[in-house]
């Protein structure tokens, strides 16, 4: 691994989406958009956006994460830029972790902007510290944008890639603990939620809305979602193949 | 220096359940020019990926600057272009010199070089998803003159291009080679293998010939590549 590689592999990412306003305004927008979608629905249930807004805090911005970079490596793929790539000296790894340096600091604004619409603009109740709920939600994105790049670094097509959303996403999304809490599962289900990235993501949150400071609980959840980052990029540059069919 | 910058022998290449290199052998003089010809279909583009290092199912022997292909110290000493352009369409020239200067380790000054080699310095601004299919290819090689590297393998670079820019693009190969780089070039244009100095002619999986355009010429009696081109494939299968 070359920190120069890394680093020339990010600015261009960031280059590249700076031109490109559609999916800048998707992955900053649309996480505060559906945040206060959900406030909407739920305005006459006093005490359910209390309840549910802090997960979404980490799974809307993950879920947009992960779809945008799903077919990232795919597109490089097929344009043949990973091909010369792969005759220079980069290793696989600072290709992907160029790509989650880009992709973590969008999560930055991305977090900033939706945690402050949710507790500013939604009024959402936490009895922890905003900045630490920001700390949290970027490390969600950033989990997203890992998983998303694992993901395209096993499928073959970009048509592929598209169909991880639904099969790696979904399941996380309904055993995270935001539709039911964690330990109101089936046992078998609860044990299953115990080994998915996400779970950790919103026990996280729901760690910092309590109350309980990244210093105390939230923050072994947080290690846990680091972990799953770190092992996410590095699956996923085993998985890229230099010499191909 | 090595005689030959590139040494194949006996290689086979599977893909899928299919075999589409039957055993190519074949070296290439450093400070040559070499063209890899044939038609669509025949294997150019994956010799040309077994040299990069690139190709799976590689069996036999290709040794490339003395190193097994694909050995992680060669990396960077072989300039890379694939028939598609292989840059970022929503950045600019520069920016995908740059990229790929700072991924080398190449001085961004050698960005302004490489765009004048290609004849781009006009372009040099433009994004690349704006320029013309011949404009595009040259972006692409010009990313794989960064760096000087000591073998360019090219698969089809003059594809779509002008007569005049064809031209200019051979010369530049030329100068290249006189520069102490190896080329392997290839092309199904039958047209460009005189200005070779030496010529590998391919068709399914097996090489036809492996000599100067000269030299082919004169062992099958014609003056006309595309000529000796068909008698070679006359030839091979009457002895069969």
């Amino acid at each position: 691994m070359t920190p120069r590689v890394t680093f020339a592999v990010a600015a261009r990412v960031l280059a590249q989406l700076r031109r490109d306003h559609r999916t800048v305004a998707m992955l900053i927008v649309l996480p505060a958009l559906l945040v206060s979608l959900m406030w909407w629905i739920f305005h006459d249930s006093p005490g359910t956006f209390d309840r549910i807004g802090g997960p979404l805090l980490a799974v809307f911005p993950a879920i947009i994460m992960f779809v945008v970079t799903s077919v990232a490596t795919l597109r490089e793929r097929s344009s043949g830029t990973l091909s010369r790539l792969f005759t220079m000296p980069m290793a696989k790894l600072d290709f992907l972790l160029g790509y989650a340096l880009a992709f973590a600091l969008i999560a930055v604004v991305q977090a900033l902007v939706v945690v402050s619409i949710a507790l500013y603009l939604l009024d959402l109740n936490i009895q922890g510290d905003a900045w630490q709920l920001g700390v949290v939600a970027v490390l969600d994105g950033v989990l997203g944008a890992a998983l998303g790049l694992f993901a395209s670094a096993f499928a073959a097509t970009e048509f592929q890639a598209v169909q991880m959303m639904p099969a790696v996403m979904i399941p996380q999304i309904l055993l995270c603990g935001l539709l039911v809490p964690r330990d109101q599962l089936p046992s078998v289900l609860h044990a299953v939620s115990d080994v998915l990235p996400l779970s950790y993501a919103v026990d996280a949150v729901i760690g910092v809305a309590n109350g309980n400071g990244l210093a105390s609980g939230a923050g072994g959840d947080a290690l846990v979602v680091l972990a799953f980052v770190l092992a996410a990029l590095g699956l996923g540059a085993a998985t890229l193949k230099r010499r191909t069919a | 220096m090595m005689k030959n910058a590139v040494s194949c022998r006996e290689v086979v290449v599977v893909r899928g359940d299919r075999e589409v290199l039957h055993g190519v052998g074949f070296d290439l003089r450093t400070g040559s020019v070499t063209g890899l010809l044939g038609p669509s279909g025949c294997g150019k583009t994956t010799l040309i990926r077994a040299i990069g290092g690139l190709q799976a199912k590689v069996t036999g022997d290709v040794s490339v600057l003395g190193l097994p292909a694909g050995a992680s110290k060669l990396r960077g000493r072989i300039g890379y272009v694939t028939q598609e352009p292989s840059v970022y369409g929503d950045l600019t020239v520069t920016e995908n010199l740059r990229f790929f200067a700072a991924v080398l380790g190449v001085a961004s000054s050698d960005v302004e070089r490489v765009i004048e080699a290609v004849d781009l310095t006009s372009h040099a601004g433009s994004r690349v998803d704006r320029l013309s299919g011949g404009q595009r290819s040259r972006a692409s090689l010009a990313a794989a003159l960064l760096g000087s590297p000591e073998l360019l393998v090219l698969d089809e670079p003059t594809v779509g291009l002008d007569p005049v820019l064809r031209r200019d693009l051979w010369e530049l190969f030329h100068k290249l080679a006189d520069d102490g780089a190896t080329l392997l070039v290839s092309s199904h244009v039958m047209d460009e293998a005189s200005r070779c100095d030496r010529l590998l002619l391919m068709r399914d999986g097996d090489l036809l010939a492996d000599d100067t355009p000269q030299g082919l010429l004169d062992s099958v009696g014609t003056d006309d590549i595309e000529q000796a081109f068909l008698t070679l494939i006359d030839r091979k299968a009457g002895a069969r």
